[in-house]
Formats: structure tokens, C-alpha cells, sequence
């Protein structure tokens, strides 16, 4: 007869010393893990609370500006430094890592400092306002030429009040936005090039910062115009229903930009086919007035006129996340930190907020385990996060009042007009002709030109 | 003829569907095979070297003497304790621990694989069943008004009033739910992480005193007197499912561990075994000399029975063609009844609880050999038992999602389909899902005829059902619905109603007679003759 039974030894399923690490024995048939997927859509909704229960986006404020900010820059690749200049002409330099200004420049300007932007490569910044005037600024002191940063290095001065500025990646060029976009050297008191197509100012300017030389204009007559550094002329033109008041490009996909528009969406093109959308960014209630893309090219940041601040997925079309503080007023500037970690938010109330982008991340360096089991809970999440139990817990926000109402009121309103379409489609003779389909990311756009 | 893009989209429906459950088993299976290679034991065997040797033939004393090594020769015990009542035996998840109770009070639990005594107890009650909880530090017994838990010191830590003369308890390891039915005939489901009453659910089949789970879903099957196995879930108050077992009473049931098998013992002499997963079809049945008293299943299927003084396990029992002999057998002379057959997990191991005492026996090839140490570990220590203890608490599931079918969730199913009730391959019986207590399903799959993001979208599917179950408001926005709920008033009739209404037609009939000038005293009665004439 032959005769065996289980034996175990108790050497391999224990430990020797106090040093070593236990053993755990793995198996993987389904017939010792019962009820799989029960457990596991638990674990999906412990693991959705507690990310809801940890989520403490709020980091800082860096209050020292006492009118309203209302031009914010972040510097390519230094990531601590960070430019603001607000309404009463002041401009300073913030140290984020020590939440504190590095230097304050006080009657930078005579109006409101409308723009700001970093020159790449150096320690200088340009600044710009209503009064007409551009100043370069350098934190390099030089005892004979340059002794004091407070002084302006040079200063442009032009015709008419300027709305807003950006540098060149790599040259020593600008870009002003006023009357018309003019093009500047550093070396030249007068502009380069003028580009002037349409009538009314323009609002903001952004250079892509991976195409380099390619920059975008938004402007109050509803255009959004592509510039080549190179070509005397501007390239295109898009209209589209409502004025867009900022534009900034995508900057892993270099030929891709999104634009913060009045009607209360951010659109996301393709400058080789401006016939469409490529997204529409949906969820704010008023005005978006400006908005920054991640560097991993992967989500933005909005600021809205309804005092909230809301980070976008690029490939979905609602907020991923929406922060607000009751301190917190309209929304001018934003910016997404260079290490895709935290987001600036600069407002009316004279504060510029540091907030996290993942919100119920946990700042500083986590041991493998933590990370691990970071990963695990995001998976398990995202495996269910379909069903009614764990979407209602991932998808909940505390959001003000006001904006709860105004939300409801436009949904209401857009369901109204959504169902009286649909009616008057299905009892026209000729429905096509009467209500034709447009799909919803070809509808806001009037028109391109060359 | 239908418009084609429903088609279309119902076909694509369906294919995803297949599509993903194919993937996940076909993922599951590859995993399972990746994995093996890690397994570090072999199961047990027993195997006959020439035809005519038989594994029936092979008794405890012969495998202890001569064939089984030293850990496993000390497996092979008895425990002596004649005068305190055929003994239940229990064994914890890990197989480390057991628990006995004899009918005469006593109660003990022990590390049997060390010899080790936790506690030793002297109830002065009858016990009539014994469960470990989730863990070796608690336990509950079925005495004779109620059921308590006890600490692994033999303290008495909760007197369970709600659960009445229990004759049998079962633990649901996953759900933290401790179940018991007995002489009332009720079966009580009672959270004991929390303390709280589930359900308790009149079977109206009288004293009840077979009863198991399902370890697959979490399903309570009980045998009753009129020959039925009745199948519970926490959230019907209608068995889900009655399966006609026996001409006679059922004595005993057992479910195997992947749910596939169900073992039934009644008091016919018969031992069926039914395919749980096929329409509840019998496989085969099998005559015991004296009706079964109890049944178990192995971790890798082998059917321990228990009749008369005898301990009998049956290998391939359900296989494809009717097994002519036993796998192996057990004589306790003198020990009549045999009460509890219990197979400790991953040990080629077989408790037996009779009238003597208790009884270990080996039988090879009866535990899994390869144990998950994230699911049970034998070799757990105290702080492993402890995470344990908290891992199994927060993934602890909600008694609402007890149902035949448990990969129900996630599941793309559509909003009117309860898959989640119905017995494959039967009709469809139990309760409707409007028709259960009201408790919020927190699991309800995806609903397929409804979009996941549906928040551009204009209407909602769903709101056109709940329309229908109500009463159609047609008033415009200008009925109030106190004007509605008096309109309906308006022909309900009582008493109260009936004597008002009389009172008006009398009040008008009288004031009818006084403007035409007739009074009451001037109508001509028959009894006027009688009457004194007043002047």
C-alpha cells in the first residue's frame, strides 16, 4: 500500500532568527480565495473613503501682496522660484520651498502689472503693465553695472498699455500683447515685428515651449490667432462663439494649445485641424480666465471667474478635482508647478495658494510599502469605480453653495433646450434641415481664416 | 422589424460580456498555472500496490504502525471521555485549533497539533453544537436556552438571547455572520463583529437540526422533517431555493467547498449527492445502513460520513459513475452514536466526535496541502493573527450581498435582470427584488441600459420605470394633492360617515315639514288612539 499524508516542516513556514522575514506561502487557486470580487469591490469603497478622508489639497497661502494678483509666472526650470506682480504695481519673487518672498519690488509699476514671464536659462524676468512700459528685471547683482535687483536692467517702452507677455524658450525675444502683438529683442528698444490681424485688443499670449518658436494669441473679438516667429504674417485664425481669455499649449504635444473661454468651458485644439475640438473642458460655472497644462502634458489647471479652481484630466471632459476656500475670491492666474506635484492659484484677494495636485497625496518621499499600497488602493478603485457604490463616494466634492445652485440652474436650462431640440426633431418633415446635428465639439466654433 | 443599432448595440453588449469573462478565466487559469510551480507540497494518497489490495481495508492502527511518518503517527489519537456525552467537534480555519463539546456540558479547546489545552469548561448544559469564530481567541456554543461566545479562556463573553434553542451553528467567515437555527425553527443571521441581527427568518418547517453553508456563497442550507433542504440567503424571507431530498426526515447536509456538490443524509438510509451549480440535479445516491448523522467535505472533496458507530470517507463520491467502495472506514466499537465528522484544513486529517470522546484519524489525501498564508495560516503568529484579524474586519462583506450567484458584481448585467436570485438551470424562484426588506444594494451592478457618464446627456433611463409604478400625474401643475386626496375621499363610506349623512337627511326632512307647515305632533300615527288629547 502506498501511503503518503500531508507533513510540513516547521523550519520552512517559520523563521530562524529574530532578523529574518517570515515566509508567506502564496496560492492562487480560486478555490481557496472565495467571494473574490465582493472583497475586493470593499476594499474599492474603504479605499475611496479614505482617499476622500486624506484629501487635504490645501498646502499654503503667500500672502504679501495687498491688491489683487493678477499676473503669476513660474520659471521653466528652476522649480522653487516663482513671479507675481499685482494690481498695485508690485512685483516679487517667491521662494516656494520656504513659502516666503525673496525679494519685493514695490512701484514695479505705475498701474497694474499685467503680465509677467520668466527668461529661460537665466535669473532675469520681464514684467509689464498699463503703463505702457516693459521692464527686465535680474536677481544677478553686479556690483559696477547692475548693483541693485530692484532696478530694472532695461525698460521697453511702448505705445499703448500692454495686457499681457511671454518669453521666448530659447532666444532672447518677447512677445507683448496690447493693441496689436508685438515681437521684441532685448537688445532692441523698439519692437521687431508687429502682428496686427482684427480689430480689438488682445488678451493673452503664450509661446509653446516645445515648438518654439510657434506662440498663440487669444483676443477679445472671440479670435484665437497662431504666430510663427519666423513669418512676418500670423498663421491662423479661429473664432469661436464667446472671447477666450487665455491660451496656453500643450507641452508634450506641441501642436496641441487650450484655450480658457468666457462661456464657461476650456476647449483643447489641434492647430492642424481647427475645424474641431479635440476636448472640451466642462464643470465651471462662470468665466474661465485662465488655465496651465501639467508638464507630463497629461492634465491642466483652470481658474475661473466662480472662484474655483478645477484640474482637468486632458482626455476627459469633466474635473477630475475642484478646490475653492471661502477666503479665496475670482481666480486671474494659474500655474501647475514644474514637478506636476502642486498647482498656483493667484486671486483678487492678494493671495497666491499653493495647493497639491493630487489631493489626498502624502507630501515627501513614502517607503516602498506606502507606495505599494498607494498603487494598490488607485487599482482597485479604478476596477470598480464604475459601480453605483464607489463612483458616488469618488466623484463627491463639497462645492459652495452658490456654485451647487448655478450648476443646477444651467443644467436645468441646457436639458430644456437638449429635450425641445429632440422634440422638434422627431415630429419635423425634415429634421436636418430644421435642427441638423452638430456634434457638440464642432458647435462653438464660427470659423477659421488663414 | 427592430432598428439596427439597438441589435448592434446589444450584440457588442454581449460579446464585451463574454469577452471579459472569458479573458478573466482564461487570466485566473494562467495565473493559477504560472503559480503552481511555486506550490511547495504534495498532496497526500493512498494507493493499492497490487489489484487486489483495498484502501477500505486499511485501518488507523496500520497506518500508524507502519506507514506514516512520526509527525503524522501522532495525528492519530483518541481522546477518552465516556461519561460527559457524545462529543461536536470543531476545527479553525487554519486547522490549528480544536474545539469539542460534549453533551453533558463539557467544553474544551485545545492546539492539537501541540497538545496544547487553551481551556477546559464545565457548562452544567447541554451543548448541542460548538463553532469557532474568525479566529482562534473566540467561540460560540449552542447550549440548551441559548447561544453564547466564549474567549479562548472560557469566559463568557455574550449571551445570545435572539438565537433560541439552537441546534446548529455556522460561522460565514467573510461576513462575520454567525447563523443558527434550532428548535423553533428559526434561523437567525447575527453580525458579531458589530452584534447586530441581519435576519431572522421563520422557516415554518418546524425543528430544524441539519444545517450547513455553502463556503462558495455564503448560502445557509438547512434540512428539515418533511425531506426538504431549504437554501437562505440574509436578504429573502423566502428560502431562495427548496430542493426535495428525502422521503423522511433529513439528518444531515453538506456542501463541498467550491459549491459544486451538495451531500444530503436522511433518515431513509440515503446518502444523495446533488450538483448545486446544474439545476440542483441529483448525481447519485447511496444507501448507509443507518441514516447518516452527519456529512462533511474535504478541502479536495473526499465525503467523510458518520452512521451508527462509524466513520466513513468516500473519495470521488460525485465523480461521473457511482463509487462501488468506501476510500476508507472507521469502527469506534461501543461508540454508537457517532455525532460529528469534521475534516481539519490543509492536514490529511478527520475529526470524529462520538460517545466515547473524540477520535483523530489520518486520511491521505484529504487536505490541501498548499496553503494561502494571506487566507489562513497554520503557522501564524500573534501579531500575524492580529493584522489578520483586521485585514478579514475591513474587508468584511455586507450581509446584502449574500446571494447564489456571488461574481454577480461588476457584472454587466441589465437593471431589470436578478441574476442574483436565480438558480441557474431552474425557474426562477424567490423573491422579487421590490419585494425584499428595503436595505441599500450597495453592489448593484452596472446598469447596461443606461450610460456610466450620463451627465450630458438630457433624460435618464431610469426615470421612466419609476413612473410607471406610480400614478401618472396629469393635473399640469394646477391639482394640489390635498384636492387629489379628497376626490378619492369622496366615495369611501363608514360609519362615522353614514351616521352624519342620516343626521342631514333628517335635519332636511325636518326642515322640509316645518316650511310646509307640518308638524311633527300632526302626523297621523296608528298609536294616536292611545294618546291623551291635550287641550
Amino acid at each position: 500500500m502506498k501511503v503518503k499524508a500531508i507533513t510540513r516542516t516547521e523550519a520552512a513556514f517559520t523563521r530562524e532568527t529574530v532578523g529574518d522575514l517570515y515566509k508567506q506561502q502564496r496560492n492562487l487557486d480560486p478555490a481557496l480565495h472565495p467571494f473574490e470580487k465582493g472583497r475586493e469591490y470593499v476594499r474599492a469603497v474603504s479605499a475611496a473613503k479614505v482617499e476622500r478622508m486624506l484629501a487635504k489639497p490645501f498646502v499654503d497661502a503667500l500672502s504679501g501682496h495687498v491688491d489683487g494678483v493678477y499676473a503669476m509666472a513660474k520659471h521653466p526650470t528652476v522649480l522653487d522660484r516663482l513671479y507675481s506682480g499685482s494690481a498695485d504695481g508690485e512685483v516679487r519673487i517667491w521662494s516656494l520651498a520656504q513659502r516666503k518672498t525673496t525679494l519685493a519690488i514695490p512701484h514695479a509699476h505705475r498701474g497694474i502689472v499685467k503680465g509677467i514671464a520668466a527668461v529661460p536659462s537665466s535669473n532675469s524676468f520681464l514684467s509689464c503693465g498699463t503703463d505702457r512700459v516693459v521692464k527686465l528685471w535680474s536677481t544677478d547683482t553686479d556690483e559696477d553695472a547692475h548693483p541693485d535687483p530692484a532696478v530694472p536692467v532695461s525698460t521697453f517702452i511702448g505705445r499703448n498699455a500692454f495686457n499681457a507677455l511671454d518669453h521666448h524658450r530659447r532666444q532672447n525675444m518677447f512677445a507683448t500683447a496690447g493693441v496689436a502683438v508685438e515681437l521684441w529683442d532685448h537688445d532692441r528698444s523698439n519692437p521687431v515685428q508687429t502682428y496686427s490681424w482684427g480689430t480689438d485688443t488682445v488678451s493673452s499670449i503664450r509661446f509653446n515651449h516645445t515648438e518654439t518658436s510657434v506662440f498663440a494669441s487669444t483676443s477679445t473679438d472671440r479670435a484665437i490667432i497662431l504666430y510663427d516667429t519666423r513669418m512676418s504674417q500670423p498663421l491662423k485664425k479661429l473664432l469661436l462663439d464667446l472671447a477666450s481669455n487665455s491660451v496656453c499649449w500643450n507641452p508634450m504635444e506641441p501642436y496641441r494649445f487650450a484655450v480658457a473661454n468666457e462661456d464657461h468651458n476650456a476647449y483643447y485644439f489641434d492647430m492642424r485641424n481647427l475645424d474641431r475640438a479635440v476636448n472640451i473642458f466642462k464643470d465651471h460655472v462662470s468665466a474661465v480666465l485662465d488655465l496651465d497644462f501639467s508638464p507630463t502634458g497629461k492634465e491642466l489647471v483652470t481658474g475661473a471667474y466662480d472662484k474655483t479652481l478645477r484640474i482637468y484630466d486632458v482626455q476627459s471632459g469633466h474635473s477630475r478635482d475642484v478646490y475653492h476656500t471661502k477666503r479665496m475670491q475670482r481666480l486671474w492666474a494659474v500655474r501647475f508647478s514644474m514637478d506636476a506635484k502642486y498647482v498656483l492659484s493667484a486671486s483678487d484677494d492678494g493671495n497666491i495658494r499653493l495647493w497639491k495636485a493630487e489631493a489626498a497625496a502624502t507630501t515627501g518621499v513614502m517607503n516602498a510599502r506606502q507606495k505599494a499600497s498607494v498603487e494598490a488602493a488607485h487599482a482597485v478603485v479604478a476596477k470598480y469605480k464604475h459601480l453605483d457604490g464607489v463612483r458616488k463616494i469618488v466623484k463627491s466634492r463639497k462645492v459652495p453653495k452658490a456654485i451647487k445652485n448655478a450648476a443646477h440652474l444651467k443644467r436645468v436650462m441646457l436639458d430644456a433646450r437638449k429635450k425641445k431640440d429632440n422634440n422638434v426633431r422627431k415630429h419635423a418633415k425634415n429634421p436636418d434641415l430644421v435642427r441638423p446635428r452638430v456634434p457638440e465639439r464642432e458647435k462653438h466654433i464660427v470659423g477659421t481664416q488663414d | 422589424m427592430p432598428p439596427k443599432k439597438q441589435t448592434r448595440g446589444k450584440a457588442k453588449r454581449a460579446a464585451l460580456a463574454t469577452h471579459a469573462a472569458l479573458t478573466a478565466a482564461h487570466e485566473a487559469a494562467v495565473k493559477r498555472s504560472d503559480a503552481r510551480v511555486l506550490l511547495t507540497e504534495d498532496a497526500g494518497f493512498l494507493e493499492p500496490e497490487h489489484e487486489l489490495e483495498r484502501t477500505y481495508k486499511v485501518q488507523q492502527r496500520d497506518l500508524a504502525a507502519e506507514h506514516l511518518d512520526w509527525t503524522n503517527r501522532a495525528k492519530v489519537f483518541d481522546l477518552d471521555l465516556p461519561q460527559l456525552g457524545p462529543y461536536t467537534v470543531d476545527y479553525t480555519r487554519n486547522g490549528r485549533h480544536l474545539l469539542i463539546g460534549g453533551h453533558k456540558g463539557h467544553l474544551a479547546a485545545f492546539d492539537w497539533k501541540l497538545g496544547k489545552l487553551q481551556c477546559e469548561v464545565q457548562l452544567r448544559e447541554p451543548i448541542r453544537d460548538v463553532c469557532w469564530l474568525h479566529n482562534e481567541t473566540l467561540f460560540a456554543v449552542a447550549q440548551k436556552d441559548c447561544a453564547y461566545i466564549y474567549d479562548n479562556t472560557g469566559l463568557e463573553v455574550h449571551r445570545m438571547k435572539k438565537h433560541k434553542a439552537p441546534q446548529r451553528l455556522t460561522f460565514l467567515p467573510y461576513h462575520f455572520l454567525l447563523a443558527s437555527i434550532g428548535d423553533p425553527g428559526t434561523l437567525v443571521y447575527q453580525d458579531v463583529s458589530t452584534g447586530q441581527i441581519m435576519a431572522e427568518h421563520a422557516t415554518k418547517l418546524g425543528k430544524c437540526a441539519a444545517m450547513t453553508q455553502n463556503p462558495w456563497n455564503a448560502i445557509i442550507h438547512c434540512g428539515h422533517g418533511n425531506g426538504t433542504v431549504t437554501l437562505w440567503s440574509p436578504n429573502s424571507g423566502a428560502p431562495l431555493v427548496k430542493v426535495l431530498a428525502h422521503r423522511g426526515a433529513v439528518t444531515s447536509v453538506a456542501v463541498n467547498p467550491t459549491g459544486h456538490i451538495m451531500a444530503t443524509g436522511g433518515l431513509d438510509g440515503q446518502v444523495k449527492l446533488w450538483d448545486l451549480r446544474n439545476a440542483y440535479a441529483p448525481l447519485h445516491a447511496y444507501f448507509s445502513r443507518t441514516p447518516a448523522a452527519d456529512l462533511s467535505f474535504s478541502q479536495r472533496g473526499l465525503l467523510a460520513v458518520a452512521w451508527g458507530s462509524h466513520a466513513t470517507v468516500w473519495k470521488d463520491a460525485a465523480g461521473p459513475e457511482k463509487v462501488q467502495s468506501p476510500y476508507m472506514t472507521h469502527h469506534i466499537p461501543g461508540a454508537m452514536p457517532v455525532t460529528r465528522v469534521r475534516f481539519a484544513p490543509y492536514e490529511d486529517v478527520l475529526g470524529v466526535g462520538h460517545a466515547k470522546g473524540i477520535s483523530s484519524l489520518v486520511v491521505p489525501g484529504a487536505g490541501e496541502p498548499n496553503f494561502d498564508a494571506l487566507e489562513a495560516n497554520p503557522y501564524a503568529t500573534k501579531k500575524m493573527r492580529r493584522e489578520a484579524e483586521v485585514k478579514q474586519l475591513l474587508d468584511k462583506l455586507p450581509a446584502d450581498t449574500i446571494a447564489i450567484d456571488p461574481n454577480v458584481i461588476g457584472a454587466l448585467v441589465s437593471k431589470k435582470d436578478d441574476r442574483a436570485l436565480r438558480v441557474p438551470g431552474t425557474k426562477y424562484h424567490g423573491t422579487a427584488p421590490d419585494q425584499q426588506k428595503s436595505r441599500q444594494d450597495p453592489a448593484s451592478a452596472m446598469d447596461v441600459d443606461g450610460e456610466p457618464n450620463a451627465e450630458d446627456d438630457g433624460t435618464e433611463e431610469g426615470e421612466g420605470g419609476e413612473d410607471d409604478a406610480r400614478e401618472k400625474n396629469r393635473k399640469k401643475g394646477r391639482g394640489s394633492s390635498m384636492k387629489k386626496y379628497l376626490r378619492k375621499q369622496k366615495n369611501v363610506m363608514d360609519a362615522k360617515k353614514k351616521r352624519i349623512l342620516d343626521q342631514i337627511d333628517r335635519e332636511r326632512a325636518e326642515r322640509d315639514r316645518r316650511r310646509r307647515g307640518i308638524s311633527a305632533e300632526e302626523i297621523a300615527s296608528p298609536l294616536d288612539r292611545f294618546k291623551a288629547k291635550k287641550r
